[in-house]
């Protein structure tokens, strides 16, 4: 151990007098071409939609992608004193007040904002974040088994803890799993601070299973999808997202009438994402070039098939593949982020004792 | 720097000998520096972060933490876990050890890659392998009517498959240089076969097989992906519990604490290795490892091999054929369906780049880990058989630590230690390659080591006293006998640089991602196309891990001369 604090000690005195060689040169005078947006995985554009954004701007998108979106938004905050970029996308309602409060943003209202509904913008007095996206997380189910076992599917949250729906349900851990904490508000929106409780009670008693992923929930133990029905998942309920069907659909030739798989749409939390310029952004005039094109109706029509999510302007037309094999969640619930945030830490301990 | 005088052989541990003490630190200057930068000073700024909140030390954390139940829970899951793992791996993979470096039987140089492939595979992938084999409707379910995805057997079984390869590299590669003609003359002076062994073979072997049974434990500690798979929601590691509480909850005091929980277990693991191996190791006579194997003879070398080849067929071969089988098994029926859309960026520019792109970008950066992590290992391992004395010792432990760190804190470390000149790395591409060779360097120390130290002093010597220099007596001398070991370790620095993944995925570049980071991402989206994708890509990283593999082994393990 002693060796290590000397090698320590070591490696600070060396990264301190490196010759802290004063004007860098980057301060020059002018601007640089290149915005630089940080990410999580999921993020992705189509190469033309990109492209058109250099042509209209002159900027070229450089884009870091670091693990998920709980993990990208910890590292921004980590890192703001010295951003890795100038904008910030992905941050969602759930993560919200953690962002906001660490001041990773600085504030900034993007052109055509004017046509975002007011519902969607959680930060509307100060505009530190742009709503880009929006999604549903929902239960799923596998069509064939419920049309084989002639059982109507669940539709809403009190559905699934009925008796006909016993054994049937996968759900994630909501320690390790974005749409898992989902489904966990979802219930706390629905059946209040105190009500959640019982209800999770009731729906273990009903053998849910937990499994730690959403990989191993969609794509092992449900039986609804693709790889679920090639691993002989036995599962014909599981929480995912609204636009998991029309996923589930691409590439299969011929074309099915219907998706294999469907939403329950009374079981959905509304998960936004939001865009940022970032605190101490090299170049905060690219970022906000960036942001306003997010908004534009080229990127907001191209997102649902490149990430499957919602676009939060109105007009934006959706793809055929949506509007056929999607579902409208009328009623989705939600929960105001600084809530989210006040609560998060003792409902995700209380789920663990009572579920666990 | 000049070492031209011959090394006295040791006498007696008396008297200090400046002369091989300067020598071994000069060696081990250019290791410390590298692990002092990239692992000690990113781990050490993390951890700090976590524990300096709000302008003040909050040392009071490290009670509140440790007295959580827990916690201790998660770590006597943790070390119980790692030790049945080590041991089992030992069991099944000791044997295996012995038939590749002793026997002879056709395919077992493309066999020798093979084992090595779980290496690089993406846990989430052979977790998936491995629920569907061990699961519901899976082939031990319809065989014998178990399902073991929800028993700790499970987690046991998958650190077997993905540590099978280092028994066989660590032990196997020493073992098939001992020359048999000791244990032989051993049987000629009447001891039997068994004793022979024990008493011949068996104490030659021990460092190799505490080092392998060391780097299993170290692994199998800081396990994750496997964990998460197929331990379910209720297991977690000491690895898992750091993830979550820095990626996931933020709370960073906390994942401070476990980290260097994690640290001083790792450490004291590492402190009962090195004095169960302080027994000096003895200079063996190394020979031509192709002098040394032969076809099997006799009914019970036959079937022992037939028995280790069934263990491979059945633990290895099986879960892998799984996957590749999964690859193929497109919408309509057998085909390439999977794999002519890896070829297509098509309209979804998830990557920017398309997949296969990845698998040229996975190769460059473990050829330039590969190259850092044989220079650093390599030095080290020259300047720990200087037999410098106790500094050397705590040396070759430190070097280990960064298998025992969680990559998660790695990860984060870079980020915030490597922003600011002279080390401002965070948009270099060098960021990966270097945090892929820190588990690769102690590979390379593990593997080279015995090796070294097993050969004779008195060749060195004899070579000295004829006026070689010493880097013509590394040349003539070292270099032959060692050169085995240095085609396994380098084989195996690169399948860990192929499939490393924690610490990639927080330090990918944005248009090189590597081809664990992309199979992650394809896993991540919904649809049959998305996972058969997957399911292709990581067909492919085997192919390719086994591949370079047979090519970086085949001239370093050719006969000398």
């Amino acid at each position: 151990m002693g060796a290590l604090v000397l090698a320590t000690a070591g490696a600070t005195l060396l990264a301190g007098c490196g010759g802290s060689g004063s004007g860098s040169g980057s301060a020059s005078g002018t601007p640089s071409k290149t915005v630089t947006l940080v990410s999580h995985d999921s993020f992705a554009a189509s190469k033309s939609v990109m492209a058109q954004f250099t042509k209209e701007t002159g900027y070229t998108v450089k884009v870091l992608r670091g693990g998920d979106a709980g993990a990208a938004v910890n590292q921004a905050i980590l890192t703001k004193d010295h951003p890795r970029g100038d904008v910030f996308f992905g941050v969602d309602n759930t993560l919200l007040s953690r962002a906001l409060d660490n001041g990773l943003f600085d504030p900034y209202t993007a052109k055509g904002l004017d046509q975002v509904p007011s519902d969607v913008q959680l930060d509307a007095a100060q505009h530190r974040v742009t709503p880009i996206d929006s999604g549903d997380v929902c239960v799923n189910y596998d069509r064939a088994y419920f049309t084989s076992h002639h059982l109507a599917p669940p539709q809403t949250f009190a559905d699934l803890v009925k008796p006909q729906y016993k054994n049937l349900l996968v759900t994630e851990n909501v320690s390790t799993s974005s749409p898992g904490l989902a489904f966990l508000l979802g219930t706390a929106a629905t059946y209040g601070d105190d009500g959640w409780q019982a209800y999770w009670k009731k729906l273990k008693a009903n053998g849910v299973q937990v499994v730690d992923s959403w990989e191993q929930a969609y794509d092992s133990t449900f039986s609804g999808s693709a790889a679920g029905r090639k691993a002989k998942g036995d599962k014909p309920l599981v929480v995912s997202y609204a636009s998991s069907p029309p996923a589930e659909v691409v590439g299969v030739t011929p074309q099915p009438a219907q998706s294999p798989v469907g939403v329950a749409t009374g079981t959905c939390f509304r998960q936004i994402e939001f865009a940022g310029v970032l605190h101490g952004a090299k170049n905060p005039a690219g970022a906000k070039a960036f942001i306003d094109f997010m908004l534009s109706r080229t990127f907001q029509q191209d997102m649902p098939l490149q990430m499957y999510v919602d676009p939060v302007v109105k007009g934006a037309v959706e793809p055929e593949l949506f509007t056929k094999y999607g579902a409208k969640v009328p009623h989705p619930t939600t929960i105001a982020p600084d809530k989210i945030a006040a609560k998060r830490d003792d409902w995700v301990k209380s789920w663990n004792s009572i579920v666990l | 720097m000049e070492l031209d005088r011959p090394v006295e052989p040791r006498a007696s541990g008396r008297g200090r000998r400046p002369r091989p003490l300067a020598a071994g630190l000069a060696l081990a200057a250019l290791p410390l520096a590298f692990f002092a930068a990239f692992f000690a000073y990113p781990v050490a700024s993390i951890v700090s972060r976590g524990l300096h909140q709000g302008g003040r030390w909050q040392f009071g954390r490290i009670g509140d933490v440790l007295g959580d139940g827990s916690v201790r829970h998660v770590l006597w899951f943790t070390c119980w876990q790692a030790a049945a793992s080590t041991a089992l791996t030992l069991a099944v993979a000791l044997p295996g050890a012995y038939a590749f470096a002793r026997l002879d039987f056709p395919g077992k140089r493309l066999l020798r890659a093979v084992v090595t492939v779980p290496f690089v595979l993406p846990t989430v992938v052979a977790g998936s392998a491995f629920l569907a084999l061990l699961g519901q409707g899976g082939f031990t379910d319809s065989l014998f009517g178990v399902r073991l995805d929800t028993s700790v057997w499970a987690i046991l079984i998958a650190h077997v498959f993905f540590n099978y390869a280092v028994v066989v590299r660590t032990v196997g590669g020493l073992w098939a240089q001992l020359d048999p003609r000791q244990e032989e003359a051993a049987r000629m002076l009447g001891a039997g076969r068994l004793a022979a062994w024990r008493r011949v073979t068996l104490p030659a072997l021990a460092p190799a097989v505490a080092s392998g049974a060391v780097m299993v434990f170290l692994f199998t500690f800081t396990s994750f992906g496997v964990i998460q798979i197929l331990g379910g929601p209720t297991r977690a590691t000491l690895e898992v519990e750091i993830y979550r509480q820095t990626a996931e909850i933020f709370d960073l005091p906390t994942a401070a604490v476990l980290t260097l929980l994690q640290l001083v277990a790792v450490v004291a693991i590492l402190a009962v290795h090195a004095s169960a191996t302080r027994r000096r190791e003895s200079a063996l006579r190394l020979v031509d490892p192709a002098g040394t194997a032969h076809r099997p003879r006799g009914a019970g070398e036959r079937t022992l091999l037939a028995a280790v080849l069934a263990s491979i067929a059945v633990l290895i071969l099986l879960p892998l054929g799984v996957l590749a089988a999964r690859s193929f098994d497109g919408p309509n029926g057998y085909g390439l369906t999977f794999y002519r859309a890896l070829g297509t960026t098509s309209a979804d520019g998830t990557f920017l780049v398309s997949p296969l792109h990845t698998v040229w970008n996975s190769v460059r950066y473990a050829a330039a880990a590969t190259v850092i992590a044989l220079v650093v290992g390599g030095l080290a391992a020259a300047a720990l058989t200087r037999r410098a004395g106790r500094l050397t010792r705590g040396f070759d432990g430190l070097l280990m630590l960064p298998l025992g760190t969680s990559a998660v804190t790695v990860g984060f470390g870079f980020l915030i230690a490597l922003d600011k000149p002279p080390l401002d790395l965070r948009d270099s591409w060098l960021l990966v390659p270097l945090a892929q060779a820190l588990v690769g360097a102690p590979f390379v120390v593990r593997v080279m080591l015995p090796v070294l130290r097993a050969v004779d002093e008195r060749l060195r010597e004899a070579a000295a006293m004829l006026g070689a220099s010493p880097a013509r007596v590394w040349r003539e001398v070292e270099l032959p006998l060692v050169r085995r070991a240095l085609g396994i370790a380098a084989g195996f620095a690169f399948a860990v640089s192929l499939g490393e993944f924690g610490a990639t995925v927080f330090i990918a570049r944005p248009d090189s991602p590597t081809l664990p980071v992309a199979v992650a991402r394809l896993l991540g989206r919904a649809g049959e196309m998305n996972y058969g994708q997957a399911m292709a890509l990581s067909t492919i990283l085997m192919v390719v891990c086994a591949a370079s593999l047979l090519i970086l082994e085949y001239p370093l393990s050719k006969r000398s001369r």
